[in-house]
């Protein structure tokens, strides 16, 4: 029997492992084959040939850039709101113990927890109940709506490792509570923040379930792509669209992964 | 003598900000009030509002000549999901939710157990975002990748045809339930999709909850002479169900409620999701499409309850 603490894995879980990685990258990596198909029709493979022709033709088509800054302007407004009831959020149940408190944390992930479907239809039937119009702001309350979530689980997680004697010792040098929160807590939770935003900005850039619910005739990203996916009308600007939207989703994941990856070494951390 | 008692204790401090600082100091309740009264306002009340509302709506029922909604309390609607047509959609969406769950538990642990066990430094961070990158990676797009490997004339037909395997494809789809006449209208296809779209939800719990499990663990066992399949049975399994059914929370509830899957991808029969869509839509039937909407809730209420007692919240 081998004991030795580097024993190398057995090749069945390597090779089980390797294979499960593959099947979730594979996918995505056609998508950026297809982007520089020259077939329009189908989605023949091997493609018959490569062409750049495509990305000047999604360049030039109007609809897409509207539906993509209908997206940007959601996402960004979204964002914000969640980052402003998130981190309250987080902060009041981090800080404190009050009567309640499990149930704030359960309503916080309720919207995520529950199918989308479900969300997206009672934000409808309270939207037409109350006669409110679809708009720019339905899309948005719906999205923010799920977008508290990630903020307050990044914001939670980094509240937790703030030591308490920190706040007190700034307190105590004569701070008053918002020169605190200015200068020592709002520092020490701002990557948390910011990791927190960008995953919110992703998650409401390709929300597509809740959105055709709230959204009436106006079309985002996401809702052009699912028109564009039922009724296929001009194949390879899709597929250099969805390339893009690959791109843009990566970098926030990647920059989030990047901004929370040394929260441990908060200064003060080590209570 | 007065003058060092008096500075022991800091004067209050001046100015508006100064001074309500100090108030929410001695005040700490009213800071948590002015803290927790916009996100409950928002959450509590609209959300949660829309929501009642919404299920208030499954006690009423439509009038069948005039299409209008009689407000009076009943539970003809609750009765109308138990006729055929209706409860085969119940069945069917569960069932699929079911064996997607299964699927992707069994996909899924490998790349966890590899990741929490013998992964370090850079292979570490590697399988990290390797599970992180198509977790967040868009929902439309990867449907749409499906769509372009299970076309006819798709990469997958391709591959089968360059390794002579064509006829086990159409053995395959000339099956009665699961086949169709090609993959991507096919039962098939849409548990494939499933799969992908949902699994990696499962791996990062059942990482998490493998990490906890102390290497000695497992060579105790070996030690005690059992073998791989023994230790797994017995050792590792036990140790990782927590965090099995944590992920299977999201893969079973995120199954439960879709509706663009099985609408881009499948055979033309309805999950729950398509159904409380084609009734809250062109139907008009808001009352069912409520009462559709309250089954996945009621499911998912009982399996998060069945979780909390193995205690799979631990592992999240």
């Amino acid at each position: 029997m081998r004991s030795d603490r580097n024993a190398s894995a057995p090749l069945g879980l390597k090779v089980a492992a390797g294979l499960g990685l593959a099947f979730l990258h594979l996918p995505i990596l056609l998508i950026f084959l297809y982007a520089f198909t020259t077939e329009e029709k189908s989605y023949q493979f091997p493609p018959p040939g490569y062409t750049l022709q495509w990305f000047a033709v999604a360049w030039n088509r109007p609809d897409v850039w509207e539906a993509m800054g209908l997206s940007v302007r959601v996402a960004s407004i979204s964002t914000a709101v969640a980052l402003v009831l998130g981190t309250l959020c987080a902060a009041a149940v981090s800080r404190t113990k009050f009567f309640g408190r499990e149930t704030v944390s359960l309503l916080v992930i309720l919207p995520i927890a529950l199918p989308g479907i479900i969300t997206g239809i009672a934000l409808r039937s309270a939207f037409s109940f109350a006669e409110i119009p679809f708009s720019f702001w339905t899309i948005v309350l719906g999205h923010a709506t799920f977008c508290v979530v990630v903020v307050y689980n990044n914001a939670v997680a980094r509240f937790r490792r703030i030591s308490g004697s920190l706040i007190e010792a700034s307190m105590d040098l004569g701070a008053d509570s918002f020169q605190t929160f200015r200068y020592i807590i709002l520092p020490n939770i701002g990557t948390a923040l910011l990791a927190g935003g960008m995953l919110a900005f992703a998650l409401s850039f390709d929300e597509v379930i809740v959105t055709t619910f709230t959204a009436g005739q106006q079309s985002t990203l996401p809702i052009w792509m699912l028109e564009e996916l039922v009724r296929p009308r001009q194949r390879p600007v899709t597929n250099v669209v969805a390339m893009i939207v690959v791109l843009v989703t990566f970098l926030p994941i990647l920059g989030a992964y990047y901004l929370t990856r040394d929260g441990d070494q908060v200064a003060g951390g080590g209570k | 003598m007065s003058i060092v008692t008096d500075t022991s204790i800091l004067a209050g401090r001046t100015g508006p900000s100064g001074r309500l600082s100090d108030f929410f100091w001695r005040n700490p309740r009213i800071l948590l009030l002015l803290m927790l009264t916009p996100p409950l306002l928002w959450l509590g009340v609209i959300y949660l509002g829309s929501l009642f509302a919404l299920l208030l709506q499954s006690f009423f029922s439509i009038d069948d000549f005039s299409g209008l909604i009689n407000y009076e309390f009943t539970l003809a609607t609750y009765k109308q999901l138990l006729i055929p047509s209706n409860f085969d959609i119940i069945l069917r969406t569960v069932l699929m939710a079911a064996l997607v769950t299964l699927a992707s538990a069994v996909i899924a642990f490998p790349i966890a157990y590899y990741a929490a066990r013998y992964a370090k430094g850079k292979w570490k961070v590697i399988f990290y975002l390797g599970v992180m990158l198509p977790l967040w990676s868009s929902y439309l797009v990867k449907i749409y990748a499906w769509k372009l490997i299970l076309a006819k004339e798709g990469i997958l037909t391709w591959f089968l045809a360059k390794l002579n395997l064509l006829w086990l494809l159409e053995a395959w789809l000339s099956l009665p339930v699961v086949g169709g006449s090609s993959l991507s209208i096919s039962y098939t296809g849409t548990f494939i999709v499933f799969i992908y779209v949902w699994m990696p939800f499962m791996i990062l719990p059942i990482q998490a909850s493998l990490e906890r499990v102390p290497g000695n663990l497992i060579e105790a066992s070996a030690d005690l002479g059992g073998n791989p399949a023994q230790t797994f049975r017995f050792v590792l399994f036990p140790l990782a169900l927590p965090g099995i059914i944590a992920g299977s929370i999201f893969t079973f509830s995120l199954t439960l409620g879709d509706y663009i899957i099985p609408q881009i991808i499948g055979s033309s029969r309805l999950f729950i999701g398509q159904a409380v869509y084609a009734q809250q839509g062109t139907a008009g039937n808001i009352p069912l499409a409520a009462a559709f909407t309250v089954v996945p809730i009621v499911i998912m209420g009982l399996y998060l309850w069945m979780a909390k007692r193995q205690g799979a919240f631990d592992a999240l």
